[in-house]
């Protein structure tokens, strides 16, 4: 970041939630470079920016697709790049009908099961068919929202049968994706984007202009974003849109470029790539889905092709290393390296899903590790009752969180909903030892590892994660010792077999080197991988993780490196380690121009060295190094060896950037605005207000807001987003319990403008109640006129922000109502991530009711709004205008997917 | 008694002999984002209570207050709409305009005219919110170390100002000694932090120092050992940079000419000038406004400066109050 | 806006503020100081930061206030007392040097009350620091007790007839009681004075700006509160020079009050007239005019003597208090640092002095 030109911070508090990654954005501004800050609020990051833009929330799109219809329009694309780079060229199946022809609805839509067949979207073959995905067979058209959860592909794109595609270099054919592109954005406007976004033309030009000056061959723009884009219903497209604008502007694969994913804890990223996520397996490999993937080989041939082009076709090489990692001796080629000793996906098992599941007395126990669902998680009504549910329940945290204290002092009991005796959960609350208490690596959100070394040994009975685990795990196995259950067999085999200090800690560097991998044969055997190119799918390899292999290369921990920036070059490789193989800028092939030269002096970064015959330059060449520019290969060889020289992107089945996704979502091929699922404002680009695709949940528990156009959307007036503060973390498990953080933001409070303030009576920093279909909750009021009221479509829109620190309990040094009570579960289809950023509701003076008539109130406004299981929840808008009549006693399309 | 106003070198003043150079911080405001690392890893550092009643303080994001005998780093909280923009604007304008400063070493930005310089919207913004982390002055004249009848303040060879927490006795006439309203004395209305993560809510231990005067530091026992203070050590977008005094104030220089260039003419130091009216400060500033926006006194001066004086004027008085009661009792007798 | 005869009489109103947005939504309001949150409050006509104080008041309580005017009665007293000593005045001598170690002896108590660790209170002597009033004035303090304290154990041991356990040191004492008196008296007038350099060597505004004419204005409060306390402890027959002493002491209060508040930044003089210290300020010059009157009209009559005394004793009392406390009312309001402050900027750059601004362009 700190060698862009521009950069352009949106869905981001970046400078508040992320300090310390700010001072990149610090330094690039004291190069000389623009920050716009364009967010629903005028932040502690606006404050800095060199401008700030508000925006009603959740119309990202609209704004991003807007800037690309400017790009294309203007001409200002940058030719060279996107012709070579991306896959402008390629033709798309001429059975698609995009959103534009079909009233908001890509072709596919299959009302009954609310999903996509996205078999239209495919790439057209050479010989005229479609490009399906690899091993696919008669799959099309098969249920898409089951299929949603094994569309995780992370570092590699999504699989395609084959890489011989059909092109048209001019870019004039229709069906070419640039052309798509730019008939689907046509209508994203200046003046729509007034007209939606609340931006005012004269700010979005100056937007545009700063990307478009500050970008090309002599300059990169880079964009920031965290959860302000991912929680919402369609938050993987607010990416995707991000990702389309930069691939048109060459800003990908260059320093100072790129889309910056700022992740909200210490290792969240590290969390995704060994995942805590339900449907992924370590670097990123799919969660084998029962019935799809009932065999190893039909595993492999689904989410990798070996006839598709780049890395990610050396799937098997990677899926084998991690069961060999994971069961030794015990995988072997006999028993397909025990891949049935992996469990199977029956549905989705998102945390949502997890405590639907409790609350119909499906789950039993719940384990909590550093995270407090009582006040972080969505609906935090809903989160605390599946709780009560419970046989047991595990927390183990630095203090005793809400979600542990939940059953003696949370709001239900106080509402008369539950009774402590009456709850039969079991609560079990063990201390945990924190960061500086153990020893073990972060992987922050350049994909860098850094390891961290254990300042003291954990009081009492504290305990890190590792060995809590490495106990359980010990004390089960001997549960199971001697078992000839086949079911048994999974835990029995597991190598499990860690050096342990004196407290009976595992060695975290032990944990490494398995995740690094190790030779098991041959001249090398024992010794740890340098590089996941090493990896093999003949079982003489192991690796925990294929894309953290080299962190333990030579047997010494990388990710402990600290040579000081200022003592090395700028890619600073000696700091740390990045994932994959120390590479600093993924796709950094593209750093350079067709020929392989620096796209210019100033931003000159990989390129091709003729005379050695290799890639050089600053960082860790993300390409095959000796693969020459000119290089045109056979594309059916297949894997690494089919990559052309003009392929930079390298984990793409077509090693070109995707303007246009013709697999891998579940949502449509082209971002596409819809509205939030509760919205006061009316989608002005379509008749289909929600994205259709989006998974909701009607239940009486989870009622919606109706929006604009429906009756008693005016009793939810409101729009509020909830976002964090720098002086605490999260739900406030480790700030709220600190003094020192606690004093310097000690209450609840809400943000409003002047004007709602006036409208709504509002005394500054009196009280204030906020209402959704969900609860009600108090908070106290900060009149500011960093809150904007917004002018959309003809009619002023007040926006509320809501930190979500505070939870209800005794424990804390500060406590308060919790903003995530609020909020009802709506998720994005792709990734199941929940729509936390934008909801409606209303507000009103004064403190909000004690006991029973608190839900007393929350139901007087759902009565007054008239809001049902059904409100808000078709998927279709307005069947009538998209020519699709759900069959009679249909669940208008949406009802029970779950 | 030593020098009481005006450039000096407050280390050699002290009579300390061999000593390092003067050390001292430049707070750059516009650059601070307002995360209050400072004011928490200060607090860490220094052991000291947390002094806030869990209230709103109904200013903006600032919930600490003001500097205090608990809060040695505090970072204020302005809203502002453009109008007031305009004006900071103009106010800076207007200072550049009076060539100051008029001795010491030649500011870059003196010879800049600064008239033609477009400030006009969009590239005045409609709306600021101006952050700035306030600390201790170490002011050359310390007001607070001259009054302290007990030695407990002193001057330390890096020129900064430091009280002994075993020496004072809480007599208070620091506090009102100092111009910036810094030092405080420590009252035990506060709460003491947990030292040990084993009891968090057991019996809170005894506040520190109570009754004693408190102020920063500098980081005394970090300098020492040749450490960055905590604040400066913590804060992110080296908002807070420590070094030492002449190349701070250096550095002050250039980025307020290299602000001035951009049009900010807003920007403005604050402490620089070793002519005011405490002898230049320690610490200094780059403010975006004037300095009473942040709660800091638009033209300081150490009481101390004024003293002679008011010792002559004092023996005048007391001659006139002997020479009345000797007429009182002569004419009596008479 | 409508012009009329009785447009003066229209309270004044604040200046329309210009309303600069371009969105015409309302938004960015303009306003000068911190409080941008709070729009319902009415714009202050200077800026401050939520209108916290800029320094800080001395943490100091009644304490430090009753030993200023304890301080002043018994710096007058030992000059009474070495006065009767010298004009062998017995009566008058004894009871002023007795009321001297009691006045004082008071103070130092309540001095030592006031610390923040009362138990440190022998700090103050391990020093002598001539930039800090507070060091001289303990020391001028203890000074002034050793001679006091001599001289007013030589009278109750003469008053009780010889009774108090001194065994061979009382012709010691007998001795130096004498020479003690007039080192007492010698540190009377700094005794006196000195509280006024301490309350000057301050950043707080009032105090502050009254530093020139305070010592004047102590030195008279002491000499009419000592004078008062003579005439009400000692017959009138004696009592002539207190009653003069009394008459020069309202003089030169009234006297340096005035030219005092005359000195003084308009706004830096405010506090003196407002509030709890205005109220007592006000009712120490009436009770001291008419102390003054009664002294000089019917000083020689016991009652009148002694009703004026009192009445001097409280004017004394109401002074201290009075300027003691507008320096902490100035202190709390940042408007008394902020205001003069910036007209003293302001005149000084008017004059052409623009080098010596804390603010600077580089």
């Amino acid at each position: 970041m700190a060698n862009a030109d521009c950069i352009v911070i949106q869905g981001s508090n970046m400078a508040e939630c992320h300090p310390v990654g700010y001072q990149w954005v610090a330094e690039a501004k004291a190069r000389g470079a623009k920050v716009i800050h364009v967010d629903p609020r005028f932040t502690r990051t606006s404050a800095v920016a060199d401008k700030h833009i508000p925006i009603r929330a959740g119309s990202d799109v609209v704004l991003l697709g807007a800037l690309i219809n400017y790009v294309i329009s203007n001409d200002l694309w940058f030719k060279e790049y996107v012709s070579a780079y991306t896959n402008a060229a390629t033709l798309v199946h001429a059975d698609y009908r995009d959103a534009e022809d079909l009233g908001g609805l890509f072709s596919g839509f299959n009302p009954e099961t609310g999903a996509y067949d996205t078999a239209s979207w495919s790439y057209a073959e050479e010989a005229g068919d479609a490009i399906g995905e690899p091993g696919a067979g008669s799959e099309h058209g098969s249920d898409a929202s089951a299929r949603a959860a094994g569309h995780q592909f992370g570092s590699g794109g999504p699989a395609l049968e084959h890489a011989r595609v059909q092109r048209d270099d001019t870019l004039q054919d229709p069906r070419t994706v640039f052309q798509i592109v730019k008939r689907h954005y046509a209508r994203y406007t200046p003046e729509m984007v007034h007209d939606m976004c609340g931006i005012e033309v004269a700010d979005f030009e100056y937007l545009a202009r700063a990307i478009t000056e500050n970008s090309g061959r002599e300059r990169t723009t880079c964009f920031a974003y965290a959860v302000g884009w991912t929680q919402h219903s369609l938050g993987a497209q607010f990416i995707r849109a991000a990702a389309i604008l930069q691939l048109l502007l060459g800003n990908l694969g260059r320093p100072g470029g790129g889309i910056m994913a700022l992740r909200g804890h210490a290792s969240i990223q590290g969390s995704t790539d060994i995942p805590t996520l339900f449907n992924l397996l370590p670097g990123y490999l799919p969660m084998p889905t029962a019935g799809r993937h009932d065999t190893l080989s039909q595993y492999l041939e689904a989410i990798a092709s070996k006839k598709q082009k780049g890395f990610w076709a050396d799937a098997d090489a990677y899926t084998v290393s991690l069961l060999k990692a994971w069961w030794g001796e015990a995988a072997n080629a006999e028993n397909d390296w025990a891949y049935d000793y992996l469990p199977r996906l029956t549905g989705a098992h998102g945390t949502y899903e997890t405590v639907m599941g409790m609350l119909e007395d499906e789950v039993e126990g719940y384990f909590l590790l550093g995270q407090n669902p009582a006040v972080g998680s969505a609906h935090g009504r809903m989160q605390r009752l599946g709780m009560s549910h419970l046989k047991w329940l595990v927390v183990r945290d630095l203090n005793l969180i809400e979600s542990a204290t939940w059953w003696k002092d949370g709001p239900e009991i106080e509402s008369g909903e539950l009774h402590t005796e009456d709850i039969e959960t079991e609560v079990f609350f063990l201390p945990a030892a924190t960061h500086v208490e153990k020893a073990g690596s972060f992987t922050q959100t350049q994909r860098l590892l850094q390891w961290r070394h254990q300042a003291v040994a954990p009081p009492g009975d504290c305990q890190s994660e590792l060995q809590f685990f490495f106990e359980l795990g010990e004390r089960i196995r001997q549960k199971l010792a001697g078992s000839d259950d086949e079911r048994d067999r999974p835990l029995l085999d597991l190598t499990w077999d860690y050096p342990t200090d004196a407290h009976g800690d595992p060695n975290p560097e032990a944990v490494l080197a398995e995740i690094n991998g190790r030779h098991l044969e041959g001249p090398d055997a024992g010794k740890p991988l340098p590089a996941y190119t090493e990896l093999r799918a003949d079982g003489t390899t192991s690796a925990g993780c294929w894309i953290y292999t080299g962190v333990y290369a030579g047997g010494i921990n990388h990710a402990a490196n600290r040579k000081p920036g200022r003592e090395q070059g700028p890619a600073a490789p000696e700091w740390g380690w990045a994932w994959p193989a120390n590479r600093r800028i993924l796709y950094n092939r593209a750093s350079a121009d067709p020929d392989g030269k620096p796209w210019s002096e100033r931003k000159k970064y990989i390129w091709w060295d003729q005379e050695q015959g290799r890639w050089v330059g600053d960082d860790v060449p993300d390409f095959p190094v000796d693969r020459a520019p000119g290089s045109q290969p056979d594309p059916a060889a297949g894997g690494p060896e089919a990559l052309s020289g003009d392929d930079p992107f390298i984990m793409q089945a077509d090693g070109k950037g995707w303007l246009f996704a013709p697999k891998g979502l579940v949502d449509g091929p082209l971002p596409t605005h819809y509205e939030a699922q509760e919205s006061p404002v009316a989608n002005a680009l379509y008749p289909q207000q929600q994205s259709p695709a989006r998974l909701v949940f009607p239940r009486a528990d989870n009622l919606s807001a109706p929006s604009a156009g429906t009756s008693g959307a005016e009793v939810y007036p409101y729009v509020f987003t909830t976002y964090r503060l720098t002086e605490h973390h999260t739900a406030g498990g480790m700030s709220r319990w600190l003094p020192y953080l606690s004093e310097l933001q000690p209450e609840m409070f809400c943000e409003v403008s002047p004007e709602l303030a006036a409208e709504r009576g509002l005394e500054p920093y009196g009280w204030a109640t906020i209402v959704s279909p969900r609860s009600a909750i108090e908070a106290r009021v900060l009149v500011t006129e960093r809150m904007t009221p917004l002018s959309v479509g003809g009619r002023t829109v007040h926006q509320i922000g809501l930190p979500y620190h505070w939870g209800v309990g005794n424990d804390a040094v500060v406590s308060g109502d919790a903003a995530n009570d609020l909020l009802g579960i709506t998720l994005d289809p792709n990734v199941q991530i929940q729509e936390s950023k934008v909801a409606s509701c209303d507000i009103r003076p004064g403190r909000r009711p004690r006991g029973p008539a608190l839900l007393a109130l929350v139901a007087e406004y759902q009565a007054r709004a008239g809001t049902t299981i059904e409100t808000g929840n078709r998927a279709v808008t307005d069947p009538a205008a998209e020519g699709i009549e759900p069959k009679p006693g249909g669940h208008g399309g949406a009802g029970g997917r779950r | 008694m030593g020098q009481l106003s005006g450039p000096t070198d407050p280390s050699a003043d002290a009579r300390w002999e061999d000593h390092p150079p003067r050390k001292g911080f430049f707070t750059d405001t516009s650059i601070c984002i307002g995360c209050k690392a400072c004011e928490v890893a200060c607090k860490e550092w220094n052991h000291n209570p947390q002094d806030g009643n869990l209230e709103l303080l109904k200013s903006s994001y600032d919930n600490t207050g003001a500097l205090g005998a608990s809060t040695w780093r505090h970072v204020a909280f302005v809203e502002q709409g453009q109008e007031r923009v305009v004006q900071a604007r103009e106010s800076g304008r207007a200072l550049v305009s009076l060539g100051m400063p008029a001795i010491g070493p030649p500011a870059p930005a003196a010879d800049q005219d600064l008239s033609e310089v477009d400030t006009t919207p969009p590239d005045t913004p409609d709306f600021r919110w101006l952050m700035s982390s306030d600390v201790c002055k170490h002011c050359t004249h310390a007001g607070c170390l001259d009054v302290c009848p007990t030695g407990a303040l002193f001057r330390t060879e890096f020129g900064t100002v430091v009280v002994q927490d075993d020496v004072c006795n809480g007599c208070g006439t620091c506090v009102a000694g100092c111009p910036f309203g810094v030092i405080e004395r420590r009252s035990d209305g506060t709460v003491a932090v947990a030292a040990q993560r084993e009891e968090p809510h057991a019996q809170p231990p005894a506040v520190p120092n109570v009754g004693i005067a408190q102020k920063c530091t500098l980081c005394y026992d970090r300098l020492i050992a040749d450490e960055t203070p905590a604040c400066a050590k913590a804060c992110p977008t080296t908002s807070i940079k420590f070094g030492d005094h002449d190349h701070m104030v250096e550095t002050a220089r250039a980025r307020v000419a290299e602000l001035h260039a951009q049009g900010l003419t807003e920007a403005r130091l604050y402490g620089a000038n070793e002519l005011d009216g405490v002898g230049g400060t320690g610490s200094v500033f780059l403010l975006l406004d004037e300095p009473e926006v942040y709660g800091l006194p638009p033209d300081p001066r150490v009481p101390t400066a004024d003293l002679p004086r008011m010792y002559r004027r004092a023996g005048m008085a007391v001659a006139g109050m002997v020479a009345a009661a000797a007429l009182a009792f002569l004419r009596g007798r008479a | 806006m409508t012009h009329s005869e009785f447009d003066s009489f229209r309270p004044t109103e604040p200046a329309r503020r210009r309303r600069t947005d371009r969105r015409g939504a309302g938004r960015r309001r303009d306003g000068g100081d911190g409080s941008r949150e709070m729009p319902m409050v009415p714009e202050a006509e200077f800026t401050s930061y939520y209108g916290r104080p800029v320094v800080k008041p001395a943490p100091w309580g009644d304490d430090v206030a009753a030993y200023l005017f304890l301080g002043g009665v018994a710096g007058g007293s030992a000059l009474l007392g070495l006065g009767g000593q010298l004009t062998g005045r017995p009566t008058l001598r004894r009871n002023a040097r007795v009321t001297a170690l009691a006045a004082v002896s008071l103070g130092a108590v309540a001095l030592v009350r006031d610390l923040g660790r009362p138990e440190r209170f022998l700090h103050m002597l391990r020093t002598f620091k001539l930039t800090s009033p507070m060091s001289v004035g303990s020391w001028i303090l203890s000074a002034f007790s050793a001679g006091a304290g001599v001289a007013a154990v030589a009278e109750i041991d003469r008053m009780s007839s010889a009774r108090l356990p001194l065994g061979p040191l009382r012709p010691v004492l007998q001795a130096v009681e004498g020479p003690a008196g007039v080192e007492a008296a010698l540190f009377a007038g700094p005794l006196a004075a000195y509280t006024a350099v301490l309350l000057g060597d301050t950043a707080t505004p009032t105090w502050n700006a009254a530093r020139e004419e305070l010592p004047f204005v102590f030195v008279s409060s002491a000499a009419l509160a000592s004078a008062g306390l003579a005439m009400i402890t000692t017959p009138v027959r004696e009592a002539g020079p207190a009653r003069k002493l009394a008459a020069f002491g309202v003089m030169g209060e009234m006297v340096a009050m005035r030219v005092m508040e005359h000195r003084m930044d308009p706004v830096e003089a405010e506090p003196l007239h407002q509030g709890r210290a205005g109220a007592m300020l006000r009712w120490s010059e009436r009770l001291a005019a008419a102390g003054g009157l009664g002294t000089l009209l019917g000083g020689r009559n016991r009652a009148v003597a002694a009703a004026s005394g009192l009445a001097l004793l409280a004017a004394s009392a109401l002074t201290r208090f009075g300027v003691f406390e507008a320096g902490l009312s100035s202190a709390k309001d940042p408007r008394y640092t902020i205001e003069p402050q910036k007209n003293r900027l302001a005149a000084r750059r008017a004059a052409g002095i623009t080098g010596d601004s804390i603010t600077t362009a580089g």
